[in-house]
């Protein structure tokens, strides 16, 4: 048997791979309760992974696509909104295998020819689930946003932009200096619900298409083999319950800094208030 | 299916695609889509009934009852669903067969946890030994919808709650001036009244809901997902149907039967809530009809 410190050494970094600790993962009754607490932990490496990224880039896909959401012209409208629609409409869990088995039927090396020189991009790391689920939940984070911060460009008031067009600001400057502002302080409370069913949708990553190479997965993947192992639920899940309680409200912490920053020019009864409403699955 | 499908390799594309889309298999396939009807036509009603008992807990004016309605409702929101999907049935299952262990094999004096098995006497096991296979496919999936109804209901109570109370005090304040009891105004005012302010929650709940039958297949459950992987995963020459990966088209059509459902509940919540405002004094939410 392993002693706590041991176990810390083999397991808080093995999600990285096989070469940052233990190579095997702890198999049947060499399970003990440490190697459960902190290969889990390390898990959670992939879980902020996905989440950072996912948010910090679906954050600005979003905004455009929320804006050409709300444009009067159709043929800009229209994409924008059938975008939403599908992924909106549609089981993140199924997107998942129908991307991962897109990106396999992609041909391994595709050439570009810019004419002077062919540059050959690398197809494969699509099927990792590090670049491919990241990208499924890119897409699928934007188009809830998208969705989110329509609604709030909606209800910017008209005479903050009528305001604003009297002062001689229009186009880019007004959308910068007031349109945006605003979108993002009226879209905040549910943004952060957004940023938070984002972080659990992670744990659908190794579960559903994406292999996870060299063991390598997140922390709902490795709660799931102890049970599979063990055959006790009542340890591994508690476990990465609390974990996922701790990082929901590390999010929620984060976000109410940067809403405090979004709303410090109103008087306090006026600050749009954040509501924990969670609902997870997408 | 067909007389001409005994040798699929010599046929021309339209009756070789008509032979392949009838095999067992498939037929199979297709009943899976049945399976994801079944789950939400058994799980809705069953998740709104725990949503309404777990409603009128939390209105419990007996402390006990309302800590048990508040306490259902923030642990399952609180803890991520995925936990819970898999969680309750395997914890449901070992807790079935630990209580009839306790019952029909009292002087079994071997641990039930030895190790990493758990083991319970034979007659203890549920479904009982031996029994056909539907018996199995049967209790898991009872056990999935009890998952299903365990966290929906959580969600619905919630919903509920809230628009029991949004149903406006005067309205209450009324009914108990016409000298009606607790229970006469709840029934005559304020259960006719609420579903306007729920549904719009409700809807939500059921879009959830769909888009959460996929993780059916986590429980091992021969579900759509299942169906798709297998069936559109390579066929080499040994099979009767040979065919390439194919597993991208299998999910594109499972993706385009949820966009179907979630598409075809919106326009019927739509048309709900356009009825259900009908004769109210209430304006519909702005975006609820939309």
């Amino acid at each position: 048997m392993r002693t706590c410190a041991e176990s810390f050494e083999a397991y808080i970094l093995r999600a990285l791979g096989r070469d940052f600790g233990e190579r095997l993962l702890p198999r049947g009754l060499d399970i003990t309760l440490c190697d459960q607490i902190f290969l889990i932990a390390s898990g959670l490496i992939w879980n902020v992974y996905f989440a950072v990224f996912a948010v910090g880039i679906g954050f600005f896909l979003a905004t455009g696509v929320a804006v050409a959401k709300a444009d009067p012209r159709g043929w800009i409208s229209r994409p924008a909104s059938a975008f939403i629609f599908v992924f909106r409409g549609s089981p993140l869990f199924i997107q998942f295998f129908f991307f991962y088995s897109a990106f396999l039927l992609l041909p391994r090396g595709i050439e570009i020819n810019l004419g002077f020189v062919t540059l050959t991009a690398d197809t494969s790391a699509l099927t990792r689930a590090q670049v491919g689920g990241l990208i499924v939940l890119v897409l699928n984070t934007t188009a809830y946003s998208a969705e989110l911060f329509h609604g709030a460009l909606r209800a910017i008031p008209r005479g903050d932009l009528e305001a604003a067009e009297a002062y001689g600001m229009s186009g880019f400057t007004r959308f910068r200096r007031i349109t945006f502002p605003t979108m993002l302080r009226l879209a905040w409370p549910s943004y952060t619900n957004e940023a938070i069913f984002l972080t659990h949708a992670t744990t659908l990553v190794f579960l559903s298409a994406f292999p996870a190479r060299q063991q390598s997965g997140e922390a709902f993947f490795y709660a799931r083999y102890f049970v599979d192992q063990t055959f006790n639920p009542f340890v591994a899940y508690p476990l990465v319950a609390l974990y996922f309680i701790l990082l929901t409200l590390a999010i929620i912490g984060l976000f109410a800094l940067a809403g405090r920053r979004l709303n410090r020019h109103l008087p306090k009864e006026r600050r749009a208030r954040y509501r924990f409403r969670p609902q997870y699955i997408r | 299916m067909f007389g001409f499908c005994d040798d699929p390799s010599v046929l021309p594309q339209w009756q070789w695609f008509a032979c392949f889309l009838t095999t067992q298999t498939h037929f199979a396939f297709y009943r899976s889509f049945g399976v994801v009807m079944l789950l939400l036509v058994i799980v809705a009603p069953a998740a709104l009934a725990m949503g309404f008992l777990g409603a009128l807990a939390i209105r419990s004016r007996f402390p006990p009852l309302a800590w048990v309605g508040h306490g259902y409702v923030n642990i399952v929101r609180g803890v991520p669903d995925i936990v819970f999907f898999l969680f309750v049935p395997i914890a449901v299952g070992q807790g079935i067969e630990w209580t009839l262990h306790q019952i029909v094999c009292p002087d079994w004096d071997q641990p039930i946890r030895q190790g990493n098995d758990f083991i319970v006497c034979r007659e203890a096991r549920v479904p009982p030994v031996n029994s056909p296979r539907w018996m199995h496919d049967l209790y898991g999936f009872a056990l999935a919808v009890l998952a299903y109804a365990l966290v929906f209901g959580a969600f619905a109570a919630n919903t509920l709650h809230g628009a029991m109370k949004a149903v406006p005090r005067a309205q209450m304040e009324t009914a108990e001036a016409y000298g009606m009891s607790r229970g006469q105004a709840f029934r005559r005012v304020m259960l006719p009244q609420m579903w306007v302010y729920a549904l719009p929650g409700l809807s939500n709940i059921w879009q959830i809901l769909i888009k959460a039958t996929p993780l059916l297949f986590l429980l091992g459950i021969q579900d759509i997902v299942f169906w798709a992987r297998e069936l559109g995963g390579e066929k080499t020459a040994l099979f009767r149907f040979q065919h390439p990966d194919w597993r991208v088209w299998y999910f594109l059509a499972v993706l385009v039967f949820y966009l179907l459902l979630t598409w075809v509940s919106e326009k019927f919540f739509g048309r709900l809530m356009a009825r259900a405002l009908r004769g109210q004094g209430v304006q519909p939410r702005s975006g609820a009809a939309a």
